[in-house]
C-alpha cells in the first residue's frame, strides 16, 4: 500500500462520513427488507384474526354464549364492585409479596448453608420446601383459613389474612427454590474474591452473591409473581370479598357471567405492567452485563 | 476511496471498510488483501480496531462502509447466507469459547456433523486424527473444564479448522493464557501456516509475529498506518507511529 494513499486516507477521515454508493444499496435493501418482513407479519395476523373471529361468530351458540359472558351493561354494572374487590386483592398481593421475599430469601439462605452445626435448620427448610410445593394452594388455604382460627388462639381476624398467611407459606416454598438456583449459579470465584477483600460471610452473601443471584433468576422470579397475582384471587374461596367474590355476587344476582369475564379481564391488566418489567429489565441486565452477545 | 487493483484479489478482499460504535469511528476506511497460504498479523495498541476487523469479516459486525470479499463473494452483501460465509470461515477466540457441556471430541466435531453433514463416523475419525496430531487424542473423551488454558485453546483451533475453513481468523488468541502455555498454542500456528493455511490474526506478541507472519500490518485508531513483511515492519519502519508503537511495545526476543 503506497504512502501517498494513506495519507489521503487519513485525510478523508477526518472529513464527513459519507457512504458509497454500495452502502447506500445495502441500506436500500436492508430497509426493504425490513418493510417486507413488517407487511407480511401484519397481514399474517389480520388473517389470523379475522378467521378467529369467523368461527366464533358463526358457531350456533354464538348468540347465546355473547349475552350470557359478554354484555356490556351487566359489565358496567358490576364494574365498581368488582374493582373495589381488585383493591383489596392488591392489598393482599402487595403484603404477600414482601413477606414472601422475606421468607423465601431466608429459606434459601438456610438451605445453601454449609457446615453440620446448620444441618437442622438445612433440613427444616428442604422439609417445608417439600411440603409447600407439593400442597394445592387450594388445601392450604382451607387448612390456615379455617383450621388456625378454629384454634382460637387469636381473635377473630379478617378472612384476607388468613389468605395472605397461605399465600406466603405457598410460594415462598417456590421462590426459595429459584432463588437457591441462583446462590448455586454465581460462580465459586466470585465468593472467593469477596471473601479475598475480608467481607465476612454474611457481607459476602449480601453484597455479592445475593445481587448476582437474583439477577440471574429475575425471569423465574417475575413469573412466580404473576402466577402469585391471579392466585390472590383464590382467597374468595375464604369469604373475602375480593374481585372474584365479588364477580360471583353479581353473577349469583344477575345469572349472567359477565362480571366473572371482567374480573379475569383486571386480573390480566393488572398483570400486564409488571410482565413488562419483567422484560425491560431482563433487557437491560444483557446488555450492561453481555456485550457483544448479539449474533 | 476503494479503487482496488482488479488482480490482486486474494482470498480475503477488504475494500474500504468503515465501521463506526455511535460516536467513535472504529474502523476508518481499511483495505487489505490476503493471499491465499498468506499469513498477515494485524498488530497495534488496545482499540486500534484489530478485533472488530476480524469481527467484520466474520459478519459477527455489520460493516458501515466498504465491501469485504471472500474468495470474489461480497459477504457484506445483505443477499449472502451469513451461516453459510461463516461456516467458510475459521474463527478462534481469546478465551477459547469451547461449549463446556460437550466433550472434547464433541466439540471438535459439531460443525462438521451439524452443519456440515458429515456422518459420525468419519467426523469422529477425522477429529481424533486431529487431536492426536496435536498431542491430545487421549483427552478426546474430557470435558474442556479438565483441560489447561493451552489445551483448551489448541482444541479451540483444532475445532476451528476441522471443516477446512479457507480463511482462518485468530484473536489475540494467546492473550489470556501463561507465558509457558503460550508457546505450545503458537507452535501449532505455525504448523497450520506450514501446512498453507490462510491466516489472519491479531496478537500482541511481536516475536511470533516476525516468526510465522508473511506481513504485518501496523494498526492504529482505525487505519492501516503501515503494512510490510516482517522484516520492513520490524527492522526498518517507515512511519513515525509505529516506530513509537514499536519502541513502546518493545520485544523482549529480540536479539
Amino acid at each position: 500500500m503506497s504512502e501517498a494513499r494513506q495519507s489521503a486516507r487519513l485525510q478523508h477521515s477526518g472529513q464527513e462520513f459519507a457512504p458509497s454508493p454500495i452502502e447506500l444499496e445495502r441500506r436500500g435493501y436492508r430497509r426493504a427488507r425490513k418493510r417486507q418482513s413488517i407487511l407480511v407479519s401484519i397481514a399474517s395476523t389480520l388473517v389470523f384474526a379475522a378467521a378467529l373471529v369467523l368461527v366464533l361468530v358463526n358457531s350456533p351458540g354464538w348468540d347465546a354464549v355473547r349475552e350470557t359472558f359478554f354484555d356490556p351493561a351487566i359489565a358496567i354494572e358490576a364494574f365498581p364492585r368488582v374493582i373495589t374487590g381488585l383493591w383489596l386483592n392488591i392489598q393482599v398481593l402487595f403484603v404477600a409479596a414482601i413477606g414472601v421475599a422475606i421468607l423465601g430469601t431466608l429459606l434459601a439462605i438456610a438451605r445453601t448453608l454449609k457446615g453440620p452445626v446448620f444441618t437442622p435448620l438445612r433440613l427444616i427448610a428442604a422439609g417445608y420446601t417439600d411440603l409447600f410445593r407439593g400442597i394445592p394452594v387450594l388445601l392450604v388455604l382451607y387448612l390456615v383459613g379455617f383450621g388456625i382460627p378454629g384454634l382460637e388462639l387469636t381473635g377473630r381476624l379478617p378472612a384476607q389474612f388468613w389468605g395472605t398467611v397461605a399465600l406466603i407459606l405457598c410460594y415462598s416454598a417456590y421462590v426459595s427454590e429459584v432463588l437457591r438456583a441462583g446462590i448455586d449459579a454465581v460462580h465459586p470465584s466470585q465468593r472467593l474474591a469477596a471473601r479475598s477483600l475480608g467481607l465476612s460471610h454474611a457481607k459476602t452473601l449480601r453484597l455479592v452473591v445475593m445481587p448476582q443471584a437474583v439477577r440471574k433468576v429475575t425471569p423465574a422470579l417475575m413469573n412466580d409473581f404473576v402466577s402469585m397475582q391471579k392466585d390472590v384471587g383464590l382467597i374468595s374461596v375464604l369469604g373475602a370479598v375480593d374481585a372474584i367474590r365479588a364477580a360471583q355476587i353479581e353473577v349469583a344476582s344477575s345469572y349472567n357471567f359477565t362480571p366473572y369475564v371482567l374480573a379475569g379481564l383486571l386480573f390480566v391488566l393488572l398483570s400486564l405492567p409488571f410482565i413488562r418489567l419483567t422484560d425491560w429489565l431482563t433487557a437491560r441486565a444483557q446488555r450492561r452485563e453481555q456485550i457483544g452477545g448479539v449474533v | 476511496m476503494s479503487a482496488q487493483d482488479p488482480g490482486t484479489r486474494g482470498v480475503l478482499d477488504v475494500q474500504g471498510v468503515h465501521k463506526r460504535f455511535g460516536d467513535q469511528h472504529v474502523l476508518r476506511g481499511i483495505d487489505l488483501t490476503v493471499q491465499q497460504h498468506e499469513a498477515v498479523v494485524l498488530i497495534g495498541a488496545s482499540g486500534s480496531g484489530k478485533s472488530t476487523l476480524l469481527k467484520t469479516i466474520n459478519l459477527l459486525e455489520q460493516v458501515d462502509d466498504g465491501r469485504i470479499m471472500l474468495a470474489g463473494d461480497d459477504i457484506t452483501d445483505p443477499r449472502m447466507n451469513v451461516d453459510a460465509v461463516r461456516a467458510r470461515i475459521g474463527v478462534v477466540f481469546q478465551h477459547y469459547n469451547l461449549f463446556p457441556h460437550m466433550t472434547v471430541l464433541a466439540n471438535v466435531v459439531l460443525a462438521m456433523r451439524k452443519v456440515f453433514g458429515t456422518s459420525r463416523a468419519e467426523a469422529e475419525r477425522r477429529g481424533l486424527e486431529l487431536l492426536a496430531r496435536i498431542g491430545l487424542g487421549d483427552k478426546a473423551g474430557e470435558y474442556p473444564d479438565r483441560l489447561s488454558g493451552g489445551q483448551q485453546q489448541r482444541v479451540a483451533i483444532v475445532r476451528a479448522i476441522a471443516t477446512n475453513p479457507e480463511l482462518l481468523l485468530l484473536d489475540e488468541i494467546t492473550s489470556a493464557l501463561d507465558p509457558q502455555l503460550v508457546g505450545e498454542v503458537l507452535d501449532l500456528v505455525s504448523e497450520l501456516k506450514t501446512s498453507g493455511s490462510t491466516i489472519v490474526m491479531a496478537t500482541h506478541e511481536m516475536s511470533f509475529a516476525r516468526r510465522v507472519a508473511d506481513r504485518v500490518v501496523y494498526l492504529k485508531d482505525g487505519v492501516i498506518i503501515e503494512s510490510g513483511t516482517p522484516e520492513q515492519i520490524f527492522e526498518n519502519p517507515q512511519r513515525p507511529e509505529t516506530r513509537e508503537f514499536l519502541a513502546r511495545v518493545g520485544d523482549p526476543f529480540s536479539a
